[in-house]
């Protein structure tokens, strides 16, 4: 279970090692960086570590297919409005003035928005097979939507605007920030994934996945365990989705708002690998700096085109991701290397 | 007085169980007691309700009508992790591992999930390796403990199959269809492993085809025809049924 | 609210009508998920690409949508076997988890709409026909003829498809197969073949539903993501396996997708099916615990 190497890392361990590499790439990226565009394009990438990690933690870890991200990202980002209005709120209804909320509280509250969507989605679906519960994502993508646009207070269909706050927490511009914030959370839901894959959860969860009726014959509570996934999975993605209102300042429900995160949270970790937290990060990094060079080259529609067609083509070709084929290299080689040990033993 | 009757009780007691899908109906009121320590054969056709009953008795599939009792304790409502964490336990007839963990990790999940889980016991990480490792090793797999399920041959998946359910130290073990389609040899490997489980106090139920097997094996012997059971006794007695010859040994 | 009476016949005259033609559009799933346990949420792009071939012909030389629906039928047939090649021989051969095949037919149904957009671009297409536009009028309800002509060539198609099903050998062999694979590989006839065909009919009947769509209103490439909700929320309802319950499944979500529209607004209705799809997934768990 779980590819490649850092076998020996203890859980602990890995969480210091990661959040001492967050924190290295922080500082280096205050000191050296000069072009603000950085910012703007690693906060989209970094963002997508989350999303594919998160999406990976159901899909991959535990086998439930989750078509819709969209949802559970846009859940984050419009609570996030709705924590950014609500001083102007009270305000108009009680006359009281409540002090704006911090960005890193709204994460948390949309964290646990879009963990609780994941929670109902998950008890109402997951009794059933695998499928049923991917087309109840499907659906829920829509009818998320369709309450946004109807809701005027978010903006409706017109969209809303969001101001930045002039001053950014830290030092350095806002952008900087909410790149620092987004790499915080990418720790923090890598981390997580990593200690998941080596406990007794993962483990669960990979018997689940791998023959889920044996898996509950053997004591596994299967549908408690969903549930935890599917909670956990959207908590991550709303926390995702949470900064998107400040990085964008025009919020808007159209379409594109669901179709490029479903497809790419689900073509990340396919093209990576789904097996360890290893591949999403790969997938991530590899599609989303592809999507960022493409944007500025072609049409964003061609871009999501190349997109789907990766994942059609690593669906088939080769289903266990860029970590697989590396793996079935290693594993090659080692086989080859006892046959020749073999042979000389026999000699 | 109590000791005595908790000793004569049976270990699982079945009570007009039934179970339809649709308009068929696969188990028509069954009544079946079964004692601690027992080595019951449970035969009939294809398609008689025999794999239909044991998904019922473990929780996978759910009886309409109809109450099981395990030692006591009502198992209606119970889903399957339930019923397994108290002590019921099954093979199944198409080895199903988990095919991409090794087979330590294959006999671990089941340990954690069960033994680990029951109020009382809690092995601490090590234990739990070595006694993964010693399940396998009683199962002769202990040479193969690191490879993937894909590397084993067939009674090598059915003794990984019959030492998952061991894992989970149950009081009762269904083994359904453990040797089809196995040679003569490894019939009787499989069996060797039964009786000394059985050896241990726990209580066997052997559902096969193989007729020698079943005779050999079992202290007693019921059987189903079209979700019905026709007869229930000693396999001496059960064989020379004329119910039983027309129905099934006269096939 | 003021609910008029002729409001509310208008609107449940207008939703068995869409319901017809929802039916249409499900009973390919149906047949792909419904018999042969394949889920196909790729359907809308096949529905969508039924609706643009439409208005290409028509448009360049102004043939009868529903005829070119009929003619691109075969076409769509083949397309649909050769789709069930490629799932079976990567898919079905190796075992692999249902996880691979369900990102298969979503990476095609995000490259079908992606390529619809860069070829047609965003902006609504319609056809041209005779029956567009004009209605039936009785007294209390009308019944406008763009909807009525592709309800009732749609309850034609699905009724000579229950025919088939029901009478011809291929037809019974398809219903074998969605009950019990092992009993037909007894009867010596080859699953995957008959699967093949099955398969090939579901992608078939897209062709005449898209040509219904684009009739009953203007398309852009976005739309097929509103289907999906309501497809499977019909099959399920109707009963997995059924075309007469799924008649009436689509019937009736036809309806009360058409009083919520009326009495809500449109906005509403891509939520109604869903509605519905929780609601049949939470109360009627026993037809959808798998195929045992």
């Amino acid at each position: 279970m779980g590819g490649g190497g850092m076998r020996g890392v203890s859980t602990g361990a890995f969480w210091l090692l990661a959040a001492a590499v967050g924190l290295a790439i922080i500082l280096l990226s205050r000191f050296t960086v000069t072009n603000e565009y950085f910012f703007f394009a690693a906060y989209v990438v970094l963002q997508y570590i989350v999303l594919a990690t998160a999406w990976n933690i159901l899909g991959g870890y535990t086998g439930y297919t989750n078509f819709g991200t969209g949802a559970f990202f846009a859940l984050g980002a419009y609570s996030s409005v709705v924590l950014h209005k609500m001083p102007a709120l009270t305000q108009s209804w009680f006359g009281i003035t409540t002090p704006g909320i911090p960005l890193p509280v709204m994460i948390v509250v949309g964290g646990a928005v879009s963990g609780l969507v994941g929670l109902g989605t998950g008890y109402l679906s997951l009794r059933l097979r695998g499928v049923f519960f991917a087309i109840a994502t499907l659906a829920l993508a829509i009818v998320v939507q369709t309450l946004i646009v109807n809701w005027d207070y978010v903006g409706g269909s017109r969209g809303i605007y969001i101001i930045r706050p002039a001053n950014a927490p830290l030092g350095g511009g806002y952008i900087q920030y909410l790149y620092t914030l987004m790499i915080v959370l990418t720790v923090v839901s890598v981390s997580i994934a990593r200690t998941i894959e080596r406990s007794q959860l993962g483990l669960g969860f990979a018997a689940i996945r791998d023959d889920e009726q044996a898996a509950e014959a053997g004591g596994v509570p299967t549908l408690r365990l969903k549930l935890i996934a599917t909670t956990l999975s959207g908590a991550l993605m709303g926390m995702a989705g949470a900064p998107l209102p400040y990085y964008v300042t025009y919020l808007d429900p159209t379409s594109s708002f669901n179709l490029a995160y479903a497809v790419n949270s689900v073509a990340m970790p396919v093209v990576g690998g789904m097996t360890s937290w290893v591949g999403p990060v790969i997938g991530a990094v590899l599609l989303g700096t592809i999507q960022q060079l493409a944007t500025v080259t072609i049409s964003s529609a061609l871009n999501l085109l190349i997109v789907g067609l990766l994942l059609i083509g690593f669906v088939i070709i080769a289903p266990n991701g860029i970590v697989g084929l590396v793996q079935a290299r290693r594993d090659k080689r080692v086989a080859a290397a006892e046959a020749v040990a073999r042979r000389k033993a026999v000699a | 007085m109590s000791d005595m009757a908790a000793a004569k009780r049976p270990i699982l007691a079945v009570s007009g169980l039934g179970k339809r899908f649709g308009g068929f109906v696969a188990l028509e009121s069954i009544d079946l007691d079964i004692a601690p320590g027992e080595r019951l054969g449970l035969i009939g056709p294809n398609g008689s309700g025999k794999s239909t009953l044991v998904n019922c008795l473990c929780g996978t599939l759910h009886n309409e009508t109809g109450s099981v009792v395990f030692d006591g304790q009502p198992l209606n409502g119970k889903i399957a992790h339930e019923r397994t964490r108290l002590g019921l336990a099954r093979s199944f007839q198409l080895p199903k591992p988990f095919h991409t963990l090794n087979l330590v990790d294959n006999i671990r999940v089941p340990l954690l999930y069960t033994v680990n889980a029951r109020p009382g016991t809690r092995l601490t990480a090590p234990q739990v390796e070595e006694r993964c490792f010693e399940l396998l090793q009683q199962a002769g797999l202990g040479d193969k403990a690191r490879r993937m399920p894909r590397d084993l041959t067939q009674v090598e998946m059915r003794k990984l199959e019959l030492a998952r359910a061991v894992a989970t130290q149950p009081r009762l073990l269904f083994a359904d269809e453990a040797m089809a389609g196995l040679s003569h040899a490894e019939v009787e490997e499989v069996l060797g492993v039964l009786f000394r489980l059985n050896e241990t106090g726990i209580t066997i139920v052997l559902i096969e085809h193989i007729m020698s097997a079943v005779m050999s094996f079992s202290t007693r012997l019921c059987v189903l025809v079209a979700g019905q059971k026709i007869a229930d006794g000693l396999p001496q007695e059960v064989v020379r049924n004329p119910e039983v010859e027309k129905a099934y040994l006269g096939e | 609210m003021v609910v008029s009476l002729d409001l509310l016949i208008n609107a449940i005259v207008a939703g068995v009508l869409l319901g017809g033609f929802y039916a249409a559009v499900t009973v390919g799933i149906t047949i792909s998920f419904g018999m042969l346990d394949i889920a196909n949420i790729a359907q809308p792009a096949f529905i969508l690409f039924g609706s643009y071939a439409a208005y290409i012909v028509n448009s360049s030389f102004g043939l009868d949508p529903i005829l070119i629906g009929f003619i691109m039928t075969p076409v769509f047939f083949v397309i649909g076997m050769a789709i069930y090649r490629l799932y079976h021989h990567a898919f079905e051969t190796r075992g692999q988890q249902s996880i691979q095949g369900l990102a298969f037919f979503f990476g095609l149904l995000f490259v079908g709409e992606v390529s619809l957009i860069l070829i047609f671009g965003v902006d609504y297409r319609f056809v041209e026909a005779p029956y567009i536009g004009p209605s039936l009028h009785f007294g209390m309800f009308d019944l406008p003829l763009r909807m009525l002509v592709p309800f009732v060539v749609s309850l034609v198609m699905i009724g000579l498809l229950q025919l088939y099903l029901t009478r011809s050998f291929i037809g019974r062999a398809i219903l074998a197969v969605s009950q019990d694979r092992v009993a037909l590989q007894l009867m010596a006839a080859n699953p995957t073949t008959i699967k093949q065909i099955a398969y090939g009919i579901s992608t078939a009947t897209c062709a005449l539903a898209g040509t219904f769509l684009i009739i009953i209103q203007p398309v852009e490439p976005s739309i097929g993501r509103d289907y999906i909700g309501r497809i499977f929320a019909i099959c399920v309802l109707g009963g997995m396996t059924s075309l007469p319950g799924m008649v009436a499944a689509a019937i009736l979500i036809g309806v009360v997708e058409s009083i919520t529209a009326t009495f809500y607004g449109p906005s509403w209705s891509p939520a109604v099916a869903f509605g519905f799809l929780l609601i049949t997934l939470a109360w009627r768990p026993s037809g959808l615990l798998g195929r045992t």
